[in-house]
C-alpha cells in the first residue's frame, strides 16, 4: 500500500534484484522471505569467533545519516565491516549540510568517489526516492526518510519474531519459512501518525500475512486509513488480551508528536504498555520496540525487563538483517560493477551441484 | 470569436486595431497575412495570476522571459503578483516592475499587497498603488491570516472604489493553523507517504470567512485557484445569494491528483496541493456552471537548484504560461485527438476510481464545454476581473485593440520541459501530449508569435 | 534416471536432462566404502579426524561417510557442515544465495579436516572453502574426498580421495544423487 514504484497495485512480487531498498513494498512477500533466509546464514556467522565474512571485499559502502541515529548507523556500519566491504561515514550532521539544496551535490560527489551503496537516512519522506533517482550506479538503501518508511527495521522485527517463534518449536527459524506469520494478530501501538516504523511494520507483516491492527490516541493515527490493510482497535485493554504480538512505538517528541497529545502522562495512563497492562497479554504474546525506549512513557520500566520484551533481542539481529540486505543488494547475481564480463557458457552449465 | 460564439471570417488590423471583419476581405498587396485556417481567431489570453520572479528571483524567470512564455501560451496580458523580493508593496516597486514590462511580449499588468512585505500584520499603500494603476491586491503565497485585518482591508479597497478605482482584493486561502506545515493534501495519499497534509478545510475555513466578511462589507473579493469542492460549493451558494465573489481555478487542478505525488517528485509540489479525484471533478463541475470565473496559471518558475530536493524541501508551484490553454482545452473538451500522459490518465469509467496515476485528462460526462466557452474562460471574464477589459478579452470587432490569439484546437504537441521559453523548467506535464495549439500570437498589432514560433 | 529440477541454483538453476548413467547406487556406497578406509588409513586411524561437508552436494555424502567409518572404526567421527556462499571469489558471476546453514561442532585447532564434495569442477568452491574453514580455527591439515573429479580445474588444487575420475566436456554437467551419478545437461525450465 505504500509501494511507490506501482502506487496502487499491491505489494509487487520482485525479488532480491531490485536495485534499491527503499520500501518494504520493493520486496514484496518473496522478497522478504529471502531477507529473513539470507540473514540466518549471516546469524549463524556473527556466532562465530571471527564474524566476518570476505563476501563484499573490495565494496564500498557509504552511510549518509542527514538525521543522527547511532543506533542504526552502527548497525548498518557493523554489517558492512562484517561482510569486509569498505565503510564510509560521512559527515553530514545537522550543521554542514543543513540545506536540501546541496543534498544532490552531496550524492553526486560521494558517488564519484566509486561508492557501491548509499545508506540514507533523512528527516524528510521521499528523500531516498530522490537520492535513487540522482544515483548513476550507487545502491541507495532507506535507513529511514521522515514518517515514511524504515524497512530495515521491520525487517529484523520479523526476523525476531520468527526467531521466536522457532525457538518455541524447537526448529531452526529458517525451515519455518514465513508461513509462521500467516493468521499471526500483530497490535501497533502508539504514535502511527509520525512513524516510518510502523508504515513498514505493516507493509512487512501484510505481506506475510499476519492480521494487523492498530492503536493509539486519535490524534495520533494517520489522517486516513484508506488503503491500510488494517484495523483499528478503539479499546487497547481488550485488544491486548487477544493479539500474539504487540509493537510499541517511541512517542517521537523531537518530531513534534508531543503537542499530539495533552501531556506525557495522560498518553502513558491511556496508551503505555504499563505492568497492569502488560497483565493482560496473551500467554506467550511478545513486545517488540524498535529503541531507544522511553521507560514510563511508552512502557512501564518493568515491563521492559520481561523476557517477552524482544527489544535488545531486536538490536542483536540488525546486524545479520543488514548484512543480509547489503548482500542481497550488492551480492546478488549481476550486481557487480566491475563484471560487464558475460557469465561463460561453461560456468552455466556448472552451477548444478558440481559448483566448481 | 468573441466569448459569445464564433463565426468564420477574416480579420483585418491596420496600426494595432481592428479595421474590418468580414467573411472574405479583399488585401492590398504587400500586406502581411496569417494563416488562421482550421484555426479559432480569438481574443489574446489574459492571466490573472502569474509569478513573474522579477525584482528578486531573475534566476528563475524576469518579467521578459515570462512575456514571452505567455505569448507563447496565447497570452496578451498577465498579471503580476506582487511576491516578489522586495513584495510590491509600494508605488516605487509597482512602477519598476511596469518599467520592466514595457517592450515585453505581451502587457504586464501589477497586483499589489493587502499588506506590507505581505507580512499580514498592517496594510499596504493601496491607495497609493492603485494610483499608480494596480486593480487587484493580494498577498498570494499567503492569505491574509487576520481576519479583522481583512477586514479593514475591505473597507478601505470599499473607499477607493467609491472613488472609481475598481480595485478588488484577491485572496489565496490557506488558514496557516490549519494547514500546519502541509506539503500536499491531507488524505490517503498524505497518510500513506507519510508527508504532512494540508487539510480541505485549510482552504475551506478561509473561503467561508472571506464571504463573510463580503456579505459584510460589499466590497468585492476574488479567490484565486480554488481546489476543493468544499470551497466550490461555498463559492456557488454565496454566488446564489448575489455576493460580489469571483474565483479562478489553475489548470493543474483540472488534470491532477494527490495521487500524482506518490513517487515524492517535487515537479507536483504545489500550493494549494494536488487535491483528490472527487475534488478535480467538483472544479470542473465549477468551471462548467459558472461557479468559476476564470482559468488563471498560477505560473509558479522554480529554478533545478532550489526545486530539484526532497518534496517537502522544494517550494511550491508549477509552469503554467506555455501549458495551460492546452490543458484547459484537453481537459474541458471532446475532442479527436485526445491528450495522453505517460502512464497512462484516462477519465476513469467508475467514479472515485482513479486511473493509477493521478492523471485525469480527458473531459468525463461531468464538464464538457465547447471551445469558445473555454476561450472565454481564459480571456473576457479574467479580463473583466483584472480591468484589464478596455484592451483585452473583448470580442473581436472595428475598433478594438488588436491583441489577438490563433489557437489551432485539434493540433497534438508534446510538451518538452527543455523547449519552453521559461528559464526554470518545473513543468508537471513533461511528455504529455496535448490537444489545442496556439498558432500565432498578435500583440497590439505585432506578430509576437508566428507559426508557434517567438518572433523576439 | 527422472530428471531432476535444479531450484537451488537460481537463478541459473534449471532441470537437469541425464544421458547416461555412469554410478550405479551400490557403485556409489562402494566407493564411499573405499574413501574412508583411505581416509582411516592415511592418518593413522580417526584421531582428530572432522568431516565436513560441502553445502549442498558433499553434506549427504560425508553423512554417509561418517557412518561408514563409524562401522569400521568403531567410534563416531565430528561431522559439520560448510557453506561458502560468502567466500567465493565471483560473487554477482553465479548465484551465491547460502543454500543451507553453516556448522562446524568443533575448533578445528589442529584437526585433520577432510572436506567432502560431490563433485571436483574447477577447484573454486574448494577455494572458497579453504578460506572459509580458517574462520573456525587453524586445522593441522585439510584433505579434500570428492566422489567425482571432471576435470577442467581452474586452480591448483588436487583431491585426495576419488570416488570416480570421469572424463566431460565443459558443457557437459554431473548429477549426484540417492540413485547413483549421472551425466547430462541442463535445460531452461
Amino acid at each position: 500500500m505504500i509501494s511507490t514504484a506501482d502506487p496502487v497495485s499491491a505489494a509487487p512480487e520482485t525479488t532480491s534484484t531490485e536495485r534499491h531498498l527503499l520500501s518494504v513494498a520493493d520486496l514484496g512477500r518473496s522478497g522478504i522471505a529471502e531477507v529473513l533466509d539470507v540473514a540466518e546464514a549471516f546469524a549463524e556467522v556473527e556466532r562465530r569467533s571471527m564474524p566476518k565474512v570476505p563476501t563484499l571485499r573490495g565494496r564500498v559502502v557509504a552511510t549518509l545519516f542527514f538525521e543522527e541515529s547511532t543506533r542504526t548507523r552502527l548497525s548498518f556500519e557493523t554489517a558492512a565491516k562484517r561482510l569486509s566491504a569498505d565503510v564510509l561515514s560521512l559527515a553530514v550532521g545537522t550543521s554542514s549540510v543543513k540545506k536540501g539544496e546541496s543534498l544532490r551535490d552531496t550524492i553526486e560527489t560521494v558517488e564519484a568517489m566509486g561508492i557501491d551503496a548509499l545508506i540514507v537516512r533523512h528527516r524528510s519522506s521521499g528523500a531516498c526516492h530522490q537520492v535513487a533517482r540522482w544515483a548513476r550506479r550507487a545502491h541507495v538503501v532507506n535507513a529511514g526518510d521522515g514518517w515514511h518508511e524504515h524497512p530495515s527495521q521491520a525487517l529484523l522485527d520479523c526476523f525476531t519474531l520468527r526467531q521466536v517463534w522457532a525457538e518455541r518449536a524447537g526448529v531452526p527459524p529458517a525451515s519455518m519459512g514465513i508461513d509462521c506469520f500467516d493468521g499471526k494478530r500483530i497490535l501497533i501501538v502508539g504514535d502511527i501518525r509520525h512513524s516510518r516504523v510502523a508504515r513498514s511494520q505493516v507493509l512487512a507483516y501484510d505481506a506475510l500475512g499476519a492480521s494487523v491492527s492498530i492503536a493509539g490516541p486519535g490524534s495520533l493515527l494517520p489522517p486516513s486509513l484508506a488503503g491500510w490493510p488494517v484495523t483499528v482497535e478503539p479499546d487497547l485493554d481488550d485488544a491486548l488480551t487477544r493479539v500474539d504480538v504487540v509493537s510499541l512505538l517511541r512517542i517521537q517528541a523531537e518530531r513534534g508528536s508531543g503537542a499530539f497529545v495533552p501531556s506525557l502522562r495522560e498518553y502513558t495512563e491511556h496508551w503505555g504498555l504499563t505492568s497492569r497492562r502488560a497483565s493482560r497479554l496473551a500467554p506467550g504474546a511478545v513486545v517488540t520496540h524498535p529503541g531507544p525506549m522511553l521507560r514510563g512513557v511508552e512502557v512501564a520500566g518493568e515491563v521492559a525487563d520481561l523476557p517477552s520484551m524482544l527489544a535488545t533481542r531486536q538490536v542483536t539481529n540488525g546486524v545479520a538483517v543488514r548484512m543480509a540486505i547489503l548482500f542481497l543488494l550488492l551480492g546478488a547475481p549481476g550486481t557487480d560493477p566491475r563484471a560487464a564480463r558475460p557469465v561463460p557458457e561453461g560456468v552455466r552449465v556448472a552451477v548444478g551441484s558440481d559448483r566448481g | 470569436m468573441g466569448a459569445d460564439g464564433g463565426r468564420r471570417a477574416d480579420v483585418a488590423i491596420t496600426d494595432g486595431v481592428v479595421t474590418a471583419v468580414a467573411e472574405r476581405l479583399d488585401v492590398d498587396p504587400g500586406t502581411k497575412i496569417l494563416d488562421a485556417g482550421g484555426c479559432v481567431v480569438s481574443p489574446g489570453l489574459v492571466d490573472l495570476h502569474a509569478h513573474l520572479r522579477q525584482p528578486g528571483g531573475e534566476e528563475a524567470e524576469t518579467v521578459e522571459s515570462a512575456a514571452r512564455a505567455a505569448a507563447l501560451g496565447g497570452y496578451t496580458a498577465i498579471v503580476a503578483m506582487p511576491n516578489t523580493d522586495p513584495p510590491i508593496d509600494s508605488a516605487a516597486v509597482v512602477h519598476e516592475v511596469l518599467s520592466l514590462g514595457r517592450g515585453a511580449m505581451a502587457d504586464v499588468a501589477v497586483a499589489g499587497a493587502i499588506t506590507v512585505g505581505r507580512a499580514g500584520d498592517q496594510l499596504a499603500p493601496m491607495a497609493e498603488m492603485a494610483d499608480a494603476g494596480v486593480r487587484i491586491f493580494t498577498d498570494d503565497g499567503a492569505g491574509v491570516q487576520d481576519g479583522g485585518l481583512m477586514r479593514r482591508a475591505l473597507d478601505y479597497a470599499g473607499g477607493l472604489r467609491a472613488r472609481g478605482q475598481k480595485v478588488v482584493l484577491a485572496q489565496h486561502c490557506e488558514d496557516t493553523l490549519l494547514a500546519a506545515g502541509g506539503v500536499m493534501h491531507e488524505g490517503e495519499w498524505s497518510s500513506r507517504l507519510g508527508l504532512p497534509g494540508i487539510p480541505s478545510a485549510a482552504e475551506e475555513a478561509m473561503v467561508a470567512r472571506d464571504i463573510a466578511l463580503v456579505r459584510q462589507t460589499g466590497v468585492p473579493v476574488h479567490f484565486l485557484h480554488l481546489s476543493t469542492a468544499g470551497a466550490v460549493e461555498l463559492v456557488r451558494r454565496a454566488k446564489s445569494e448575489g455576493l460580489a465573489v469571483t474565483a479562478e481555478v489553475a489548470p493543474h487542478h483540472l488534470v491532477l491528483t494527490d495521487q500524482a505525488v506518490a513517487g515524492y517528485d517535487p515537479s507536483y509540489r504545489v500550493n494549494p496541493p494536488l487535491r483528490t479525484f472527487a475534488d478535480v471533478l467538483a472544479v470542473r463541475a465549477g468551471v462548467a456552471d459558472g461557479t468559476i470565473d476564470a482559468v488563471a496559471t498560477d505560473h509558479a518558475p522554480h529554478s533545478p537548484e532550489v526545486k530539484d530536493v526532497p518534496f517537502d524541501m522544494a517550494p511550491p508551484g508549477m509552469l503554467g504560461l506555455e501549458t495551460a490553454l492546452a490543458v484547459t482545452l484537453t481537459a474541458l473538451t471532446r475532442h479527436r485527438g485526445s491528450g495522453s500522459a505517460p502512464g497512462g490518465g484516462e477519465m476513469p469509467d467508475a467514479p472515485g476510481r482513479l486511473g493509477g496515476t493521478g492523471i485525469v485528462l480527458d473531459a468525463g460526462e461531468g464538464a464538457v464545454l465547447d471551445v469558445g466557452a473555454v476561450l472565454a474562460l481564459l480571456t473576457a471574464r479574467p479580463a473583466s476581473i483584472a480591468g484589464l477589459g478596455d484592451c483585452h478579452g473583448g470580442p473581436l470587432v472595428v475598433g478594438a485593440v488588436a491583441n489577438i490569439c490563433v489557437v489551432d484546437p485539434t493540433a497534438t504537441w508534446t510538451v518538452d520541459p527543455t523547449g519552453l521559453a521559461s528559464l526554470s523548467r518545473n513543468t508537471p506535464y513533461a511528455g504529455w501530449t496535448l490537444t489545442g495549439r496556439v498558432r500565432h500570437t498578435v500583440l497590439r498589432g505585432e506578430p509576437v508569435v508566428l507559426d508557434s514560433e517567438a518572433q523576439r | 534416471m527422472a530428471e531432476r529440477e535444479r531450484s537451488h541454483t537460481r537463478p541459473l538453476g534449471g532441470v537437469f536432462v541425464p544421458r547416461s548413467v555412469v554410478l550405479s547406487a551400490a557403485d556409489v556406497q562402494r566407493a564411499l566404502t573405499r574413501m574412508s578406509h583411505e581416509i582411516a588409513e592415511r592418518n593413522g586411524g580417526l584421531d582428530d579426524v572432522v568431516l565436513v561437508g560441502l553445502q549442498t552436494g558433499g553434506v549427504p555424502l560425508a553423512r554417509r561417510m561418517a557412518v561408514v567409518l563409524g562401522d569400521v572404526e568403531g567410534r563416531e567421527v565430528p561431522l559439520g557442515t560448510l557453506d561458502v556462499a560468502f567466500y567465493r571469489d565471483d560473487i554477482g558471476l553465479r548465484p551465491v544465495l547460502p543454500e543451507a546453514v553453516t556448522d562446524i561442532p568443533v575448533d578445528l585447532t589442529g584437526k585433520v579436516v577432510v572436506l567432502v564434495d560431490d563433485v571436483l569442477f574447477t577447484g573454486r568452491t574448494v577455494r572458497a572453502a579453504l578460506n572459509a574453514l580458517g574462520e573456525f580455527g587453524r586445522a593441522r591439515s585439510i584433505q579434500l574426498a570428492v566422489m567425482i573429479d571432471r576435470g577442467h580445474r581452474e586452480l591448483p588444487i588436487r583431491p585426495d580421495y576419488v570416488g570416480k575420475n570421469l572424463p566431460t566436456s565443459r558443457q557437459e554437467m554431473v548429477d549426484v544423487g540417492e540413485d547413483g551419478v549421472a551425466i547430462g545437461t541442463l535445460s531452461d525450465r
